[in-house]
């Protein structure tokens, strides 16, 4: 029996390895990218895997962002226990408002998805007290580093790092945590039900599935995950800001997770590799990236609607790499 | 107790933007109403409406009479535009999930936005009043611009035209009939596709009206797409999608929350109609004059 | 086994049931027959829980379940196939079945267990059952017509129920896999000791197999008994107007 190699340990390492390519640009990049994968991920389990659209998931990283944001700065709780609580906010209203989102349908439910993340958006631009209004709040402090720095220190082939780049590898490990987890999750029985539910949710109730509750589910843990996206994203970003949970950033994820293909559960991830680097690259040449991104997203509707993965899997099918899989 | 002069003052301002809204709204409802599908380009078109308007304007001048001419040319400029969009793209997403539909329009707000960028820069443009309304009068203390009185009573002017239209006309039964079921009306013979990009051009028409009639009253500036989708959503979550009374109602409860919320509790103006929006999808999903999609 | 009094369901005006009836016992077969519009299906949603009634009641096992959601009444032993062929398109054939029985045997909440082999040898077994086992592996929305019609029977099944409620099980098929696919429904029954009730329209079905009859028409039902009296009874002609002889 031959193991299928380990692609995401892999990748995990190579990813180690960007800071020592040198470029604190690249490592920029890839932070960012790392970040957003578990941000589409986390969606895709809602979207692709349950079949619920929302349009408000970004809601949920506002949310955890100024959780984290406002303990490390206001409050000087450490990063240890700011992370957790960011995840767990954004758990605590993904179960508020999820209650009542998943007893709608279909557009329904999106514009409720809708309507709560911009009250989440409101709230955050005119609560100047605690979240610092339409200014947001600059310089999140970076989480302690100071053991990093004496490991370092002891272990001189390590290399010496900056505080942005110690950031990094730590986002690297808690991302490649949380999607495990969430790898775990979605091969467990409960993701199972999960795409029953996409599949037939009527057929679903007949195998006995409290489609409801299953949905609830799906929407706190998609939430939690999102926060805790958030919590790293605040800090990154060195600043939280209301646009965070903005409706526009929720159709930025949405386009991202379709992108990479929605079937898949690396294709979020892949998505926001490549839309964050396209972003870059076409940037630095002209403005109208929204334009050419809106290009792309119509291209990919008609023509790749399984996004970049679903695409190469269904190469990989037609040359007979892989027998079919579901 | 605020001056009551000045309470009224914010209830017309509140009811002037409500018309503008309804206007614009009208068209999204139309377009859901009979294609199931939320437009999020309905934003664009208007932004398009005020941009073409001025166009005309800097083109036409401003004689007499030359505004209308602009707001009218600009509102088919739209339309037509919807018509192509319709036509030869978003009709081959009608067999594909709702999803689908909706991130496509959301490329158009896209593209749309940065095509505007490029024309016209990011710049905030203006349209003075037409001279046959310039001026104002006062109303109970009350300033009232006669272009604002101009709107105030094209909003239920619209809403009584929109109403023939819709049950006194062939094409208007023909829309009714599209919007409880659109299979029967294709077996029965009628052209649905071309219903359909009719409908299409209908509501980008009213949306690009909008855009085109509000530049006297607001600056144009990037954004301004955006900004009023939101809004439309709104209205049109709250007063019923599809119906179109409900979108009347819709509006004029947004005007007034959003005004006398900026009166009384003005941190709190923005989220309370998000709030609305939300209580009435919790309570009573359809809006309060729609009907519960089958 | 299962009894339904007097229920009733208006839609907007339109009465589709008024007043049915109609009692099942235990282990056996009965039919519920009628023309189009008699209101068959809405009665079973109506037992099912999709649809509330306007008044009447679901008895089942002598306990009350009239409006309980679908999900706990399958979890109490009712079963129910669909007119409409209700199955997952993009699971295979395997993980359909699989569904079920993780949903049945309550695994439904785990969430770390990798779900690829649970239950596999009760899904096998169930496959062959229903003559599937050597599609395991398909995509089930690319199966023929027939075939998805046997797995949503393997699905159904799988729930272990007690009555099992089919819709036009033979909706759609030719007369060669009628006979096939009601050889079948009536030899797992019997294996299984289950009480079976279904919808038809082919009449060649209902008498070979039912040992009772329920005619609905317009809502209301005209004659119920054993398949003979049906048969000979003149309202049940006049409605069907010599459909069938």
């Amino acid at each position: 029996m031959i193991t299928r190699p380990p692609w995401a340990l892999l990748l995990l390492i190579a990813a180690l390895f960007v800071p020592a390519l040198g470029s604190r640009f690249y490592t920029f990049l890839a932070n960012d990218v790392v970040i957003w994968a578990l941000f589409a991920t986390s969606l895709n389990l809602l979207v692709g895997y349950t079949g619920l659209v929302s349009f408000g998931h970004a809601a949920y990283f506002g949310i955890g962002a100024y959780t984290a944001g406002i303990l490390m700065k206001q409050v000087g709780v450490p990063f240890l226990l700011a992370f957790p609580a960011a995840g767990l906010m954004a758990a605590g209203f993904a179960a508020v408002f999820g209650f009542f989102c998943v007893r709608l349908t279909r557009i329904y439910f999106a514009m409720l998805t809708l309507a709560f993340a911009q009250i989440v958006w409101a709230i955050c631009f005119k609560w100047n007290e605690v979240t610092g209004g339409e200014q947001g709040m600059p310089e999140i402090p970076y989480p302690d580093f100071a053991w990093a720095e004496r490991v370092a220190a002891a272990l001189p082939f390590l290399g010496s790092y900056r505080t942005s780049e110690y950031f990094y590898f730590l986002t690297l490990v808690l991302v490649g945590l949380c999607l495990w987890i969430l790898r775990r999750i979605v091969g467990s029985p409960f993701g199972r039900m999960l795409t029953t539910i996409r599949e037939n949710p009527e057929r679903a109730e007949f195998i006995g599935v409290n489609v409801r509750r299953y949905e609830l589910a799906a929407f706190v843990l998609a939430g939690a995950f999102a926060g805790l996206a958030g919590g790293l994203f605040g800090i990154f970003n060195r600043g939280v800001f209301p646009d965070f949970a903005y409706w526009t950033k929720s159709a930025e994820v949405l386009i991202m997770t379709l992108l990479g293909g929605m079937g898949t559960f690396f294709g979020p991830a892949l998505g926001a590799l490549v839309l964050l680097w396209l972003n870059q690259q076409i940037l630095s040449h002209t403005q109208y990236w929204p334009a050419i991104l809106g290009a792309i997203l119509i291209v990919l509707l008609f023509v790749f609607p399984g996004g970049i993965a679903g695409a190469t899997l269904a190469l990989a099918r037609r040359l007979g790499w892989r027998s079919a899989r579901a | 107790m605020p001056d009551p002069t000045f309470v009224f003052a914010q209830s017309l301002s509140g009811l002037t933007a409500a018309m503008f809204l309804f206007l614009i709204a009208s068209g999204l409802s139309l377009i859901f109403g009979v294609l199931r599908v939320l437009n999020f380009a309905h934003g664009s078109f208007y932004m398009l409406g005020a941009y073409a308007a001025y166009q005309f304007v800097q083109w036409f001048g401003t004689g007499p009479g030359r505004f209308w001419w602009a707001a009218l040319g600009a509102a088919l400029a739209v339309a037509l535009l919807g018509g192509l969009v319709e036509r030869l793209l978003f009709r081959h997403l009608y067999a594909k999930e709702e999803l689908y539909q909706l991130l496509f329009t959301y490329a158009l707000v896209l593209i749309l936005s940065d095509v505007a960028k490029g024309i016209w820069g990011t710049q905030q443009l203006s349209v003075s009043r037409p001279p046959g309304l310039a001026g104002s009068l006062t109303v109970f203390g009350a300033t009232l611009p006669y272009y604002n009185l101009f709107i105030l009573l094209l909003g239920p002017t619209i809403a009584l035209a929109f109403w023939f239209v819709l049950h006194r006309t062939r094409a208007g039964r023909l829309i009714r009939a599209a919007a409880l079921d659109r299979e029967t009306l294709g077996v029965l013979g009628v052209n649905v596709k071309r219903l359909y990009t009719g409908v299409f051009m209908a509501g980008s028409f009213l949306g690009g009206l909008g855009g085109a009639l509000v530049t006297p009253v607001k600056t144009i500036v990037p954004g301004m797409d955006t900004e009023m989708i939101v809004e439309a959503f709104i209205v049109v979550v709250i007063g019923g999608l599809g119906s179109f009374w409900g979108t009347f109602l819709g509006a004029l409860i947004y005007g007034q929350v959003l005004s006398f919320g900026i009166l009384f509790i003005p941190r709190f103006s923005i989220f309370s109609v998000f709030a609305l929006m939300a209580a009435v999808l919790i309570i009573r999903p359809w809006g309060l004059l729609g009907r519960p999609l089958k | 086994m299962l009894e339904v009094r007097d229920l009733r369901k208006s839609f907007d005006g339109f009465q589709a049931v008024g007043g049915v009836s109609l009692t099942v016992p235990e282990r056996s077969i009965s039919a519920i027959i009628g023309p189009n519009g008699a209101g068959k299906t809405t009665l079973f949603n109506l037992i099912t829980g999709h649809l509330r009634p306007d008044s009447g009641a679901v008895v089942f096992k002598g306990r009350d379940v009239t409006g309980i959601a679908p999900h706990d009444l399958c979890r109490l032993g009712m079963g129910r196939s669909f007119q409409r062929t209700n199955i997952f398109p993009r699971l295979t054939v395997f993980q359909n079945i699989q569904a079920a029985f993780l949903s049945h045997r309550g695994r439904g909440w785990n969430l770390l267990t990798p779900v690829e082999r649970l239950y596999a040898e009760e899904t096998e077994t169930l496959l062959e059952a229903v003559g599937l086992l050597d599609k395991a592996g398909e995509v089930s929305g690319f199966l023929s017509h027939g075939n998805q019609k046997q797995l949503e029977l393997g699905i159904a099944l799988a729930l272990e129920p007690e009555i099992l409620l089919l819709d036009e099980p033979t909706a759609g098929m030719s007369a060669a896999e009628t006979r096939e696919s009601i050889k079948l429904i009536e030899r797992l029954g019997r294996e299984r000791n289950l009480t079976l009730l279904f919808t038809e329209h082919d009449m060649e079905v209902v008498f070979s197999i039912a040992h009772r009859i329920t005619v609905l028409h317009q809502g209301k039902v005209i004659a119920d008994g054993r398949p003979e009296a049906v048969r000979c009874d003149p309202e049940v002609r006049r409605v069907y107007l010599g459909e069938w002889h």
